[in-house]
C-alpha cells in the first residue's frame, strides 16, 4: 500500500511577500498555500477544488517547483523534490508535467504544433531526431489530432484542439504525473466533454496520475478518485470522491455543493445553504477558523481556535469544530 | 416603495394593451455581417416572446449567436460590419428595429437593459460606482445630481450591498468580482426596465458568488415582475433560473420549450447531445466511471455556405432530408423544434 503512493505532500507552504503598503512598514505576507498535506497513489486522480484565490493553482505549481515552496516536503516516488538541485530537478521534470487552463496563452504563437510537442523531447534530448519525429506523430494520433496538422500554427486550431496540443506536449516525455490546472474551464461544454474523455482514456491507457485542479465540482466528480477542498490556503475537507459528494461534512463544502445550479427541480425550491459574502483577503486572514466569517453555523469557538484537519470517520478528513 | 407602484401602473397599462401579457415579441429576427465582402448570416429567423415576470434561458455553445441575439434586441449590433437585416422586435406597440436612434436611447436602460459577462470591463474605471449609476438615472429621469445619487444608494441597497453609502464613493477596482456584478445589476435595474438581459452574468464568478447573484436576480424578479433573458452555456443555471429555454445553434433557434420539456424530452439531436455531455453532480456515483457522451466535431464555420440543417454534419440521426433546412415545427404551447425528425414520427411521441 505504502509503495503505491507516487507523490506525497507534507505541510506544504507557499508564502509570497507583496508590495509594501508604505515605505516604513514591513512587506505583508500573502499566505497562498499554508500547510497542505496529501498523498496521491499511482494511477489515481486527486481533485483540488475551491474558489479562485484559495491556492489551488499555487499548490499545483509548487508540486512541480514552478514556484518555490516556503516550507514542507514533496516526496515524489521516494525523492524529496524540495531539496533537489536544478540539474537533477530538470531530470525529474521528465516525469511530471502540467497542462494549463488557457490553451490560447500557453502555446507559442510562432511555433508550429509539431514543434511545440517536439520541444520537450529536444530539451531533454530523448532519442535520435528521427525517433523524435516518430514520437510526435504517435502523440498526435494519441490525442486525436491528424498527422497533417503538425505543420499548422496555434491560431489555426480551435480551443479544444489547442488543449489537445497542450496535452500532447505534456505527454511527450512519458510522465507519471500530470498536474491539470483547470484544463477544461476555458472550453465550451461540447468540447469539454471531448477533453475529459481524452484525459480519462489516457489515464487508463498510460497509467497516469493526475492532480486535477478545478472549480467545477461536476467535472471533478467525473474524473477524480479523491477530492480535497481548499479554502484560503488550507485543505478543509478531504475524502474519496463518493464519500465527499454523498456526505459533505464541512459547511464550506456543503455550501459549495449547494451553490452549483442543479438540473433537477428538487433542490430548486428549497432555500439553500449559502456561503455568505466574499472570500476574505489571504493577506489579512480572519482569526480562528478562516471560514467563520461566511459560515452559517459559526460558534464562539470558531472565532477563537483554528480547527485541525482530523479524520472524523475513516478516510474522511475534515477541519471543522462542529 | 416608489418603484413598486410605478411598476404596478406600468403592468396594468400593458395588460390593457395586450391581453396575453406579452412584454416582448421577436419575429423572424435576422442579423447579417459583411465579412471580407461576403454576407454572413449570424442570426437566421429568430422568433420568441416573453411574458411578464418570465425568465427565458438562451443556451448554446460559444459562437452560436446567443450574445448577438441580446445585442440585436438592444440595437447594439456592431455596425459596420453587422446590421439587422430582417424581422421585428415588438415592445408594446413599437417595433424597435424601426425606431430612431434617439428614441432607442430612451428605450435602452428604461425598457430593456443588459448585464454583461465581465463586470470589470463594462464598468468605467475612472468614475465612482455611484456616479455611474446616477448617470443612468439622470439620463432617463429628471433628477438633480444629489437626488440621483440618493437613488443610487437605494439601488445598491436593493442589490444587497453592505454599507452602500460608502460604496457609492468607491471605484470599480476597489470591489470584488461579485460586488462589481451587483453594481452592474443595480445600474441595469435603476430605471425599472421591463426586460433585463443577462449575458452570462456569472461566468466570471465563483460558484458560491454565482449562487448569490442568482438568488438576488430571482428576488428582484419576484418583487418587480421584470422579465429576464438569461444567456448561458450552463444548463444547470437555466434549470435553476428559467421558465422556458431556447436552444441555439449556428444562428438558428433549434428548439424551444419549458425547462421540464427540454430536460425530460429534448427532441432535437443537438439539444440531447448538449445535455448529455455536461457532467452533473450526482449524489451516488457508480463503481465504473462512464464515458461522457460527446458531440463529435465542432461548430460549423458560418463563413462557409451552410446548406440544409446546420447540425447535419455532426448529427447521428442524419437522414437525406437534412439537405434541406427544416422549418421550425410548432408543437403547440410555445414548443418548437427545428428538425425533420419530429415530423409525426416516434420522436414526437417520446417527448409528449
Amino acid at each position: 500500500m505504502k509503495n503505491n503512493i507516487l507523490i506525497s505532500v507534507d505541510d506544504l507552504k507557499v508564502h509570497f511577500k507583496v508590495r509594501r503598503p508604505s515605505m516604513f512598514r514591513p512587506r505583508p505576507i500573502l499566505y497562498a498555500v499554508d500547510g497542505v498535506s496529501f498523498n496521491i497513489s499511482r494511477g489515481q486522480a486527486l481533485g483540488l477544488v475551491g474558489e479562485s484565490g484559495c491556492g489551488k493553482s499555487t499548490t499545483g505549481l509548487a508540486l512541480l517547483r514552478l514556484v518555490e515552496p516556503t516550507n514542507g516536503k514533496i516526496i515524489f516516488d521516494g525523492i524529496d523534490l524540495v531539496s533537489l538541485e536544478s540539474e537533477s530537478l530538470r531530470a525529474m521534470r521528465r516525469r511530471m508535467q502540467i497542462v494549463f487552463q488557457d490553451p490560447y496563452s500557453s502555446l507559442n504563437p510562432r511555433q508550429t504544433a509539431g514543434n511545440i510537442v517536439r520541444d520537450p523531447l529536444d530539451i531533454q534530448e530523448v532519442g535520435s531526431p528521427y525517433d523524435r519525429d516518430a514520437r510526435v506523430s504517435e502523440l498526435f494520433s494519441l490525442v486525436g489530432l491528424g498527422e497533417r496538422q503538425k505543420a499548422l500554427l496555434p491560431h489555426q486550431f480551435s480551443g479544444g484542439q489547442r488543449q489537445r496540443i497542450c496535452i500532447a506536449r505534456a505527454l511527450a516525455l512519458n510522465p507519471d504525473f500530470i498536474v491539470c490546472d483547470e484544463p477544461v474551464s476555458a472550453l465550451g461544454v461540447a468540447i469539454q466533454a471531448q477533453i475529459l474523455n481524452l484525459l480519462c482514456k489516457l489515464r487508463d491507457e498510460l497509467g497516469l496520475t493526475y492532480l486535477f485542479i478545478s472549480h467545477d465540482l461536476a467535472v471533478v466528480q467525473h474524473i477524480c478518485d479523491q477530492v480535497a477542498v481548499m479554502y484560503l490556503g488550507k485543505i478543509v475537507e478531504k475524502a474519496d470522491c463518493g464519500k465527499l459528494f454523498r456526505n459533505p461534512r464541512h459547511p464550506y463544502t456543503q455550501a459549495l455543493l449547494a451553490s452549483v445550479p442543479s438540473r433537477s427541480l428538487i433542490k430548486r425550491k428549497a432555500k439553500r445553504l449559502r456561503a455568505l459574502g466574499d472570500i476574505p483577503n489571504p493577506i489579512n486572514r480572519p482569526s480562528g477558523c478562516y471560514y467563520h466569517t461566511r459560515c452559517s453555523y459559526t460558534k464562539e469557538e470558531c472565532k477563537m481556535k483554528k480547527p485541525e484537519l482530523i479524520e472524523k470517520i475513516p478516510g474522511h478528513w475534515v477541519a471543522c469544530h462542529l | 416603495m416608489m418603484h413598486s407602484t410605478l411598476n404596478y401602473a406600468g403592468a396594468e397599462a400593458l395588460q390593457t394593451l395586450n391581453p396575453e401579457n406579452t412584454v416582448l415579441e421577436v419575429e423572424n429576427l435576422c442579423v447579417d455581417f459583411k465579412v471580407r465582402g461576403k454576407i454572413v448570416h449570424i442570426l437566421s429567423n429568430i422568433s420568441f416572446n416573453l411574458s411578464r415576470g418570465e425568465t427565458l434561458g438562451i443556451i448554446g455553445e460559444s459562437g452560436c449567436g446567443k450574445s448577438m441575439t441580446a445585442l440585436a434586441l438592444m440595437r447594439m449590433v456592431p455596425s459596420p460590419p453587422g446590421w439587422i437585416s430582417a424581422g421585428r422586435i415588438l415592445m408594446g406597440d413599437e417595433d424597435l428595429t424601426q425606431v430612431s436612434a434617439k428614441r432607442m436611447r430612451t428605450v435602452r436602460g428604461r425598457q430593456i437593459s443588459m448585464i454583461f459577462q465581465e463586470p470589470m470591463t463594462s464598468l468605467n474605471p475612472v468614475y465612482t460606482v455611484g456616479n455611474q449609476i446616477a448617470e443612468t438615472i439622470r439620463c432617463h429621469k429628471e433628477r438633480s445630481r444629489s437626488q440621483a445619487l440618493e437613488e443610487a444608494v437605494e439601488m445598491l441597497r436593493v442589490v444587497q450591498i453592505p454599507n452602500p453609502e460608502r460604496l457609492v464613493r468607491e471605484y470599480p477596482h476597489q470591489l470584488s468580482g461579485g460586488m462589481r456584478q451587483r453594481v452592474m445589476i443595480a445600474m441595469a435595474l435603476a430605471c425599472e426596465p421591463k426586460v433585463l438581459i443577462a449575458d452570462e452574468p456569472t461566468t466570471a464568478l465563483d460558484v458560491t458568488i454565482q449562487a448569490q447573484i442568482f438568488d438576488l436576480l430571482k428576488e428582484i424578479q419576484e418583487a418587480r415582475g421584470t422579465c429576464i433573458i438569461l444567456i448561458t452555456h450552463d444548463f444547470g443555471a437555466v434549470a435553476e433560473m428559467a421558465d422556458r429555454v431556447m436552444v441555439m445553434y449556428a444562428g438558428h433557434k433549434i428548439e424551444e420549450g419549458t425547462v421540464d420539456e427540454i430536460r425530460n424530452g429534448a427532441c432535437h439531436p443537438y439539444t440531447k447531445g448538449l445535455l448529455q455531455c455536461m457532467p452533473e453532480i450526482k449524489v451516488d456515483i457508480g463503481e465504473k466511471r462512464e464515458r461522457l457522451p460527446e458531440i463529435p466535431g465542432t461548430v460549423p464555420d458560418l463563413l462557409r455556405d451552410l446548406i440544409g440543417c446546420p447540425f447535419a454534419p455532426r448529427c447521428p440521426f442524419k437522414i437525406p432530408k437534412c439537405k434541406e433546412l427544416p422549418p421550425s415545427f410548432d408543437l403547440g404551447n410555445k414548443r418548437a423544434v427545428k428538425c425533420w425528425l419530429v415530423r409525426g414520427d416516434t420522436h414526437v411521441k417520446e417527448s409528449a
